[in-house]
C-alpha cells in the first residue's frame, strides 16, 4: 500500500478531494499534513491540493511556498520523491522553484469551471506511467489563473527535455486554438521537472476518479503513483 | 523610512488585466490612451534611517516574495 501526505494551506479546498479519491477510491492510505508540520507522515507520495492558499494574496502560491512544510516537501522531492501539485498546487511549486514557470490570468479574465481535455505526453513520469502515451483524458479544471507562461528559452528547454506532461486538447486529441482554455503557451496544462519526479497541472485528476462525477480519468494519474511506489519497493 | 516598491509584468508577459481596461477607457471614449499595464504598488515602512540599508532590504524582499521574477520586475524608491 502506496502512503500519499495532502498538505493543507490555510484556503486549500481540494484537500478532501484528494484525501477521499486516494484513500476510497483507489484505497491506499492518505494522510493530511498541515502547513506548519514537519513531518511528512511516512509519504511515499506528495500532494499540494488545489484551493486558494492564503486567500491567493499577491500571487496564488507566493506565501505558501514559504510555510514550514515545504522545506520537507523540497528536501523530499530533492530525493526523488514523487511530487504532484494540482492547481493551486502547480502554483505553489511554480512559486517554489521546483517547477519552472508561472501562471497567470486567464486568457479572457474568466474563472472557468467545465470539464476540458488533455493529452498524456509523457509516460515515464511516476504519475503517468500507467497512461499511454497520446491518452487523452477528460478531467475538469477550475481556475481563474491557469495561463502557463514562461520565458521562450524556458519553453524550448521544456519541450526539448520532454517536460511537457500534459497539454489541452480537443476530445479527439488535435491541437486548437479553441481548445486550449486559458491561453496557456504551447498549450501547456502540465509540466514536470527535469528529473521527472515533481509533476503539476492545473486540470484535477482528483475530482475525476468516479463516474458519477463524469469522468474516471483522473484515476490513471493517481494509480501510476501507486503503481511507481510499489515498484519501486518503498510501500 | 518609508520605501516603496512597484512590480510590475515584464514587458513581454501579457497583460489580459491592462487590456481589458484600455478597451473600457476605448469605449469610454479615452481613444488616446492606447496602451494599460496593471502593476502592484507596496509601501514599506522599514526600520532604519539608513536610505541604502532601507534600498537593500526593500530589494531583498522584492526579490524573495513582492515580486514573482519569472513574470515580473520591480523597481525601488526611499522617501528621502
Amino acid at each position: 500500500m502506496a502512503t500519499f501526505a495532502v498538505i493543507e494551506f490555510p484556503g486549500s479546498n481540494c484537500d478532501h478531494d484528494a484525501y477521499y479519491a486516494v484513500k476510497h477510491v483507489l484505497g491506499q492510505r492518505a494522510e493530511f499534513v498541515w502547513h506548519k508540520d514537519t513531518d511528512l507522515r511516512g509519504a511515499d507520495v506528495v500532494v499540494l491540493p488545489g484551493g486558494f492558499s492564503y486567500g491567493d494574496y499577491l500571487r496564488t502560491g507566493a506565501i505558501a511556498k514559504f510555510s514550514p512544510v515545504m522545506s520537507q516537501v523540497r528536501a523530499f522531492a530533492d530525493a526523488g520523491g514523487p511530487v504532484i501539485g494540482i492547481c493551486n498546487g502547480f502554483q505553489v511549486l511554480l512559486e517554489a522553484g521546483l517547477l519552472e514557470g508561472a501562471l497567470l490570468r486567464n486568457r479572457r479574465l474568466k474563472f472557468l469551471c467545465r470539464h476540458v481535455h488533455v493529452r498524456v505526453e509523457q509516460v515515464d513520469t511516476p504519475f503517468t506511467g500507467e497512461a499511454m502515451g497520446g491518452q487523452i483524458l477528460k478531467l475538469p479544471i477550475a481556475h481563474g489563473e491557469g495561463n502557463y507562461y514562461a520565458a521562450p528559452e524556458t519553453v524550448s528547454t521544456l519541450e526539448a527535455n520532454h517536460q511537457v506532461v500534459f497539454r489541452y486538447c480537443a476530445a479527439a486529441g488535435e491541437r486548437s486554438d479553441t481548445a486550449n482554455p486559458n491561453g496557456s503557451i504551447n498549450a501547456i496544462a502540465g509540466v514536470c521537472n527535469r528529473r521527472r519526479n515533481v509533476v503539476g497541472l492545473m486540470p484535477h485528476p482528483e475530482r475525476a476518479c468516479e463516474s458519477a462525477l463524469g469522468s474516471e480519468d483522473g484515476r490513471v494519474i493517481l494509480e501510476s503513483a501507486v503503481a511507481a511506489v510499489l515498484s519501486a519497493g518503498v510501500a | 523610512m518609508k520605501t516603496r516598491v512597484f512590480v510590475t509584468l515584464k514587458p513581454s508577459v501579457f497583460d489580459p488585466q491592462g487590456r481589458t481596461i484600455v478597451q473600457a477607457l476605448g469605449s469610454m471614449g479615452y481613444a488616446a490612451v492606447r496602451d494599460v499595464r496593471q502593476g502592484k504598488y507596496f509601501e514599506l515602512d522599514v526600520d532604519t534611517d539608513s536610505e541604502e540599508a532601507a534600498r537593500m532590504l526593500a530589494t531583498e524582499v522584492a526579490d524573495r516574495l513582492l515580486a514573482n521574477p519569472v513574470i515580473e520586475s520591480y523597481r525601488v524608491e526611499v522617501e528621502e
